[in-house]
């Protein structure tokens, strides 16, 4: 796409992504979930007017960010393309992907609809083999109500291995304790654990043997155990992403990828 | 040879419901069908289908997804 990059480093990843903010950002968020969680709902409610939709560099696909102030800091809201899952089947999701892979947010919510949970973890389970700094926005309680479905959100929470809030956020209901709690997981305060899907016999075998090289490579810079399943998927497209935000003496580790694949 | 009572998803009768046995296709529609839901042992059931006869409303997983006959052709179903 002819991006030019006179930087080298892993500083060149937040260059890609900079938001061209003036004020200083302390904190990162991004918004995942699937199409039609209310996802929308809740940045709206949350950046109010302080929001600028653009695209994303090079992309056709459209990029929301917006900034709110909490506990004194002042906060980036990413709104990521509504996608249901993250393997980069569209431009869509290899968005998002590659946000929450390479643009090292602070903390990803996951914006989830209450009345059709099972579909939507998916994505919940997707990313929590990314990153730790994971929070479930369960939205639509009040339509999950009115459909007689109740969710334990503290079981759920126990089973994901990651904070669950409840919200209303077409009213506002809930919204508090989601900056709160986004705000514990992007400081550390909260260190969730998100539920690793264990995949079993001879799989977890090979699972285990090339995230060891994948982190001789690429350290901890990128999810080892979340490569290799990559890698094994035969996604081509992560090595493509990888050699994009990569460059330099780094260009080589996404060349040396390509060639010790199975 | 067919076994009785299995069928493609996009002959399933409207109201119906089926039990996913397998996914014929391989690639990107196979990925996103398994990211649907439409993973083999879960039940789905046909709610409407437009005029047209293209696409179909499926009821699975709490969800309404709507899919076109070449999709649902290349998903194999056991008739409940």
């Amino acid at each position: 796409m002819g991006l030019t990059r006179q930087a080298s480093g892993i500083s060149v990843w937040k260059e890609d992504f900079t938001l061209g903010d003036k004020e200083i950002s302390q904190l990162t968020i991004a918004l995942a979930g699937n199409p039609n969680t209310g996802k929308s709902t809740v940045f709206n409610a949350l950046t109010g007017l302080n929001q600028h939709t653009g695209n994303w560099p090079g992309k056709t696909v459209l990029q929301a960010k917006g900034r709110y102030r909490h506990r004194g800091k002042n906060i980036t809201l990413i709104d990521l393309p509504g996608t249901y899952s993250l393997f980069a089947n569209s431009v869509e999701e290899q968005v998002a992907r590659d946000f929450i892979c390479f643009g090292k947010p602070d903390a990803v919510v996951v914006v989830v609809d209450a009345t059709c949970l099972e579909r939507n973890l998916n994505l919940v389970l997707q990313i929590g083999e990314i990153t730790d700094k994971l929070v479930v926005c369960l939205n639509l309680v009040d339509e999950a109500r009115r459909k007689n479905i109740f969710i334990d959100e503290l079981k759920l929470s126990t089973e994901l291995g990651v904070p669950v809030i409840p919200t209303v956020a077409r009213i506002g209901q809930g919204l508090d304790r989601l900056k709160d709690v986004i705000d514990d997981v992007a400081t550390g305060v909260l260190k969730p654990k998100p539920i690793q899907i264990q995949y079993g016999g001879e799989l977890e075998k090979y699972i285990a043997k090339l995230a060891k090289e994948v982190k001789e490579i690429f350290g901890e810079e990128l999810n080892p155990r979340w490569l290799a399943l990559r890698l094994i998927d035969g996604d081509q497209t992560i090595i493509s992403s990888i050699q994009q935000y990569f460059n330099n003496q780094e260009e080589t580790k996404g060349d040396l990828l390509v060639e010790g694949d199975l | 040879m067919e076994d009785k009572g299995e069928i493609r998803l996009n002959q399933l009768p409207v109201g119906s419901l089926g039990r996913i046995l397998g996914l014929e296709t391989k690639g990107l529609m196979r990925r996103r069908l398994l990211d649907l839901g439409f993973v083999p042992g879960t039940v789905v059931e046909t709610v409407r289908r437009s005029p047209l006869g293209d696409p179909t409303a499926f009821k699975i997983r709490g969800a309404l997804i709507a899919l076109r006959s070449e999709e649902g052709r290349q998903i194999r179903v056991k008739l409940l």
